[in-house]
């Protein structure tokens, strides 16, 4: 197991050919490179990944000491279990097909070598942050990955609306960061080491409730809401959406959004110790599911509703966390993975068949023109909808069965989000893909299917989406729940602290339960054929009036506005109050006037040098006299 | 023998260069002299690790009958410092070296001058001897800001120069007061000032004494208003040195003379030296969100880093002073590298003012790539230089008191606000009439920017060697401060 270091390198090895060699690289050059480099990642994460499920071992490496002296030990290390193994196995397999994937989409772009540049550079991060063993090697990942997110975000660098929102990701994601480093601060303040192994182990000893650890954890949550985009800093995220689409698909999709969620199911044992926070994780999870559900149903550009429904179903994880079925967070996690970069790609593909189209109202009737893009939309639809036997199914149902313990009314909710998904993919399946062909018919768009570069990714994807489900097959199909099986080891302690006595649910009442939703979103599919197959409705323009619902939930809950109003502008009011009247009317004409006083002293005191002798003799006796009388007294 | 060496080999040249005429040689002899000192300090790095450290001892007496005696000797403080200064004196040299304008030996000599004076300030032992370097100091920058600065050059260069020697006569006096009460034969060395025991009530004099000179000099919060002044006026190679080291004489005062004279009344008053450190990072941050003026903002974001600086010092936590001194390093490299690119930007563009710049990035990859590390490294992202400083700075904070270190981190939000803001008008959009044809940089200015990033990474990376180098001395420090504490 040690060459496991050369995964990280890879990516790393590529970043630097391609940025030390941009102008030089032509064609596709630097696109098959990354491509490579990202592929020989995958293969030696598919070794370590068969070595784990093989001996079930965690293996740890030590690369080299990075800050020690004092007490203060961090290395550059390396933790592979069963966790970081099957993330590896998402962020190089998924990362390596979206690397395949931009070949053809960047085709003839200028920045085509500096996109894979950073493309590259973020597999690394990623990889530094799922493969960390300590809080800081997680933190270099964990900003590194920002630090793409805003590059690639802000690719396109001559529009400056794309610069603000890659602006606004990377100091949304700062906010969070500044959260994330008081809890690691306060771990080592705890625990006297960043190593996941000693403070796990340490903490076994602690009981539930520990008021340390609630706070080390609700700190640490800060830090995941910013990056998986939760409540209040989720805003980011849907502008995000000005990069290029594979930095959709990969960034803001299927990998990095999630690193929260991995950050919480890896620090597990810390948030099994914490109910509180548990609990807050839920609420706020269940918060932005609904919030962002309900925004992406009335959004009309195809990546915005996307990028909402990412914004949901991350919602969804953090309520599975808070609910304490790690093992059901990061099943759908790679479930997720799947589909959700499947739908951005294809997505993508839709864009690129319509020149840069991305207004769903300019679309529709696309299934005939492009029918491989269809297909594969298609799948994504159903998967991420939960509609047997495709992947979403099971992750979800994993999730509900788990919510559904913890009590009726939340396994509500968790339904009322579930059949969120459905509304607004089916919409945006039956808009774009069916109807009538709008804007491209009477233009001369002609759409035209992806090249293969593009296509051939998205059929992997797709089966992956369609037999992701196989890994965790509840008990009841005869099934053996494969990756809660898997990841046990990781969740043993914590499984055992939440779960005193597990409750089983009699087969029946869980067929039933499963049967429920899927009965609901057909019902849902069927409503929205009728109205927007059948019914030709579409969403109404810019200027028809919508509903107050609508409106609202059109314009985001006018969240933009409302940061705007309570952050933005008084920060910037702020910023020239202390310019214009601080630093100059006040420290300038006081303190800053020391230097203007031993000027004006010389002055006057010059004055007093008149060339008279006389008066310099009367003053000399006038001193002396003075002194004289000093001394008397 | 040499640390004596050190100041003067850079003393000849300063003299050779004063003497010889204007001719095209001056620059080559200038950064000739920069590179030996370089190559030497290296040396003396290598005897440090490896060699006796008896060799870096020098002593000789001066006055004796005065109690003055000429001795310098290096720690790992000094060791840093002199790495820095020497590191960083022949790259401000070299950038320099333009074609538009040529500079005549006096420029060159009194940089040479400067490192001279910084090199005496970090390796004198005897007080007055610190303290006349420390003066000595002030003469090339102004010189430098008054004859080549810009606009206003001479009332700022006035206001700065008695602006700091206020904060200097408050030092010596109370450097002559201390003198006084050394023991039998009066003496200025460093171990007999030590060795004084203070009541409360001295200490909180001296303390305050020292305290402003300091304060002066780093500047904290709220006497910085000469800072963005003199660096407006200020030709680059003025603001490069002013910013890169000059400003952390004041970190190592603080460390040199108050932590070790005044313990108890730092144990009552450090509280308000973090919370004024505090509010001038918060001050300085988000005055920098709305500068217009490119090397302005390029100043309050120094600012805001001194004070970071300044306040994990003053937590008096191992985390706090070894982060600050590493952070003094990284700074000094970091800011040398802004004020460099906003020299780049302003000789091809002659403007400074942000909104008039823009679309750089088309223009100039190679450049907007070199800015970007540097501007990386400013706002402390992993694995540059800038983040294991702040990392340990603000963790030494967290141990002193957690809600000021939250507050003192809302730096990395404003930092990356502010210095984002700026890259993405000044480099990102559409050409202005300013930038349509900015050319590439140069080799040369490569060249100079090459050895920042390297540095960017080695301390960002692997920041071993400097962690270890200052351990000990930290180590001393606080049980020193123990010590007296009791």
């Amino acid at each position: 197991m040690n060459y496991i270091w050369l995964i990280p390198l890879f990516p790393l090895i590529g970043f630097l050919l391609i940025a030390l060699n941009f102008k030089r690289f032509k064609g596709s050059y630097a696109g098959i490179i990354a491509s490579t480099t990202v592929f020989s990642s995958f293969v030696f994460s598919a070794i370590v990944f068969a070595n784990v499920l093989i001996t079930k071992q965690a293996y740890t490496i030590e690369l080299f000491q990075w800050i020690h002296f004092n007490t203060l030990s961090v290395s550059f290390s390396f933790l592979l279990d069963q966790l970081s193994a099957m993330m590896l196995m998402i962020v190089t397999g998924v990362g390596f097909l979206i690397h395949v994937y931009s070949i053809g989409y960047m085709k003839g772009d200028l920045g085509f070598n500096r996109f894979f540049s950073y493309l590259n550079l973020f597999v690394f991060f990623m990889l530094m942050l799922v493969m960390g063993s300590n809080y800081l090697i997680m933190f270099i990942g964990w900003e590194g990955v920002g630090l793409c997110s805003y590059l690639l975000i802000g690719f396109w660098f001559k529009n400056h609306n794309f610069n603000n929102a890659a602006k606004k990701a990377f100091i949304m994601n700062r906010i969070g960061d500044l959260g994330f480093l008081m809890g690691i601060f306060m771990l080592f303040g705890r625990f006297g080491t960043l190593n996941y192994a000693s403070i796990f182990e340490q903490s076994q000893l602690l009981s539930v409730g520990d008021t340390n650890i609630t706070i080390i954890t609700l700190l640490l949550f800060i830090g995941a809401m910013g990056k998986s985009a939760q409540i209040p800093l989720f805003t980011w995220l849907p502008d995000a959406m000005a990069g290029p689409t594979p930095v959709s698909a990969l960034i803001h999709a299927a990998t990095m959004v999630t690193a929260g969620v991995y950050m919480v199911a890896r620090s597990n044992i810390l948030y099994a110790l914490s109910p509180f926070t548990l609990l807050v994780i839920a609420i706020i999870g269940i918060a932005t599911a609904l919030l962002a559900g309900a925004i992406a149903v009335f959004q009309t550009d195809i990546k915005k509703v996307l990028a909402y429904s990412t914004v949901s179903q991350l919602g969804f994880m953090f309520l599975a966390l808070g609910v304490g079925t790690f093992s059901g967070a990061m099943f759908h996690l790679t479930t997720h993975a799947f589909f959700k970069a499947l739908l951005f790609l294809a997505a993508g593909s839709v864009i690129h068949a319509l020149h840069g189209e991305q207004d769903i109202r300019k679309m529709g009737g696309l299934r005939k023109k492009i029918p491989i893009t269809f297909l594969v939309f298609f799948i994504g639809t159903l998967a991420i909808s939960g509609i047997p036997p495709l992947s979403g199914f099971f992750s979800k149902d994993m999730i509900l069965m788990n919510v559904f313990h913890s009590g009726m009314l939340l396994w509500v909710v968790a339904l009322i989000i579930a059949l969120l998904t459905s509304v607004y993919m089916f919409r945006l399946l039956f808009i774009v893909f069916w109807g009538q062909p709008s804007v491209h018919a009477d233009s001369n768009i002609h759409p035209h299917e992806s090249p293969k570069s593009m296509t051939i990714p998205m059929m992997i994807l797709a089966v992956l989406s369609i037999l992701g489900g196989l890994f965790g097959i509840p008990e009841v199909f005869g099934g053996n729940e494969a990756i809660s099986n898997y990841l046990a080891p990781v969740f043993a302690k914590s499984t055992t602290l939440l779960i005193q006595n597990p409750h089983e649910v009699a087969a029946n009442i869980e067929l039933l339960l499963m049967i429920v939703p899927v009965v609901l979103i057909f019902a849902i599919i069927y409503a929205l054929y009728y109205y927007f197959v059948k019914g030709k409705n579409m969403p109404p323009d810019e200027l028809q009036k919508r509903g107050i619902f609508s409106k609202i939930a059109y314009n985001k809950f006018y969240l933009d506005e409302i940061y705007d109003f309570l952050f933005v502008k008084p920060g910037a009011w702020f910023s020239v109050f202390l310019q214009e009247v601080v630093e100059l009317k006040i420290i300038d004409k006081f303190i800053g006037k020391v230097g203007q006083g031993v000027v004006w002293t010389g002055k006057t005191i010059r004055y007093v040098q008149t060339g008279n002798v006389g008066f310099y003799l009367f003053a000399m006796v006038i001193s002396i006299i003075l002194i004289l009388l000093l001394n008397l007294f | 023998m040499l640390t004596l060496l050190l100041i003067i080999i850079p003393l000849v040249f300063t003299i050779v260069l004063f003497a010889l005429p204007d001719s095209k040689y001056v620059k080559s002899v200038a950064l000739i002299g920069g590179i030996v000192e370089f190559v030497f300090s290296l040396y003396v790095l290598f005897q440090y690790q490896y060699g006796c450290h008896c060799v870096l001892n020098y002593h000789s007496q001066f006055f004796q009958q005065l109690g003055i005696s000429f001795s310098l000797n290096i720690d790992g403080l000094s060791l840093l410092m002199i790495l820095l200064t020497s590191f960083l004196s022949p790259l401000i040299i070299y950038s320099a070296f333009t074609k538009q304008s040529n500079k005549p030996p006096a420029f060159y000599a009194l940089i040479l001058l400067m490192e001279t004076a910084f090199i005496g300030v970090f390796t004198a032992t005897d007080v007055l001897w610190f303290y006349v370097f420390w003066d000595l100091a002030l003469i090339p920058i102004c010189f430098l800001t008054a004859v080549w600065g810009g606009k206003n050059k001479r009332v700022i260069t006035v206001e700065f120069l008695i602006y700091t020697l206020v904060g200097s006569l408050l030092m010596l006096i109370a450097i002559i007061y201390l003198y006084t009460l050394t023991p039998g034969m009066h003496s200025f060395s460093f171990s007999s000032y030590y060795n004084l025991t203070l009541d409360y009530k001295t200490q909180v004099w001296v303390c305050l004494a020292f305290f402003m000179a300091f304060a002066i000099k780093v500047p904290l919060f709220p006497f910085h208003s000469w800072l963005p002044k003199t660096h407006t006026a200020s030709p680059t190679q003025g603001s490069m040195f002013l910013a890169g080291i000059m400003l952390k004489m004041g970190i190592y005062g603080l460390l040199r003379f108050i932590i070790p004279l005044c313990p108890l009344a730092l144990g009552s008053w450090t509280f308000y030296a973090v919370v004024l450190s505090v509010v001038g990072i918060l001050y300085s941050s988000i005055i920098a969100i709305k500068q217009t003026e490119l090397k302005r903002l390029i100043a309050f974001s120094s600012l805001g880093h001194m004070g970071l600086i300044a306040a994990g010092v003053f937590s008096l936590t191992f985390n706090g002073i070894e982060g600050g001194i590493l952070q003094v390093i990284s700074h000094g490299i970091n800011v040398a590298g802004m004020f460099f690119c906003y020299d780049i930007i302003y000789r091809r563009t002659k403007t400074g003012t942000i909104a008039s710049i823009g679309g750089i990035a088309s223009k100039a990859p190679i450049f907007s790539v070199f800015f970007m590390i540097i501007l990386l490294a400013n706002i402390a992202l992993p694995l540059t230089n800038g983040f294991v400083g702040e990392f340990l700075l603000l963790m030494g904070i967290f141990e002193y008191n957690a809600y000021l270190s939250a507050i003192a981190g809302l730096t990395i939000i404003f930092g990356a606000i502010y210095m984002l803001w700026m890259y993405q008008r000044i480099m990102y959009g559409e050409t202005t009439e300013a930038t349509q044809d900015f050319p590439e940089i140069t080799l040369q200015e490569s060249l100079v920017l090459t050895p920042l990033v390297i540095m960017i990474f080695w301390i960002g990376i692997y920041p071993k060697m400097f962690l270890h180098i200052a351990e000990p001395y930290v180590r001393d420090l606080l049980e020193v401060l123990t010590y007296k504490l009791k």
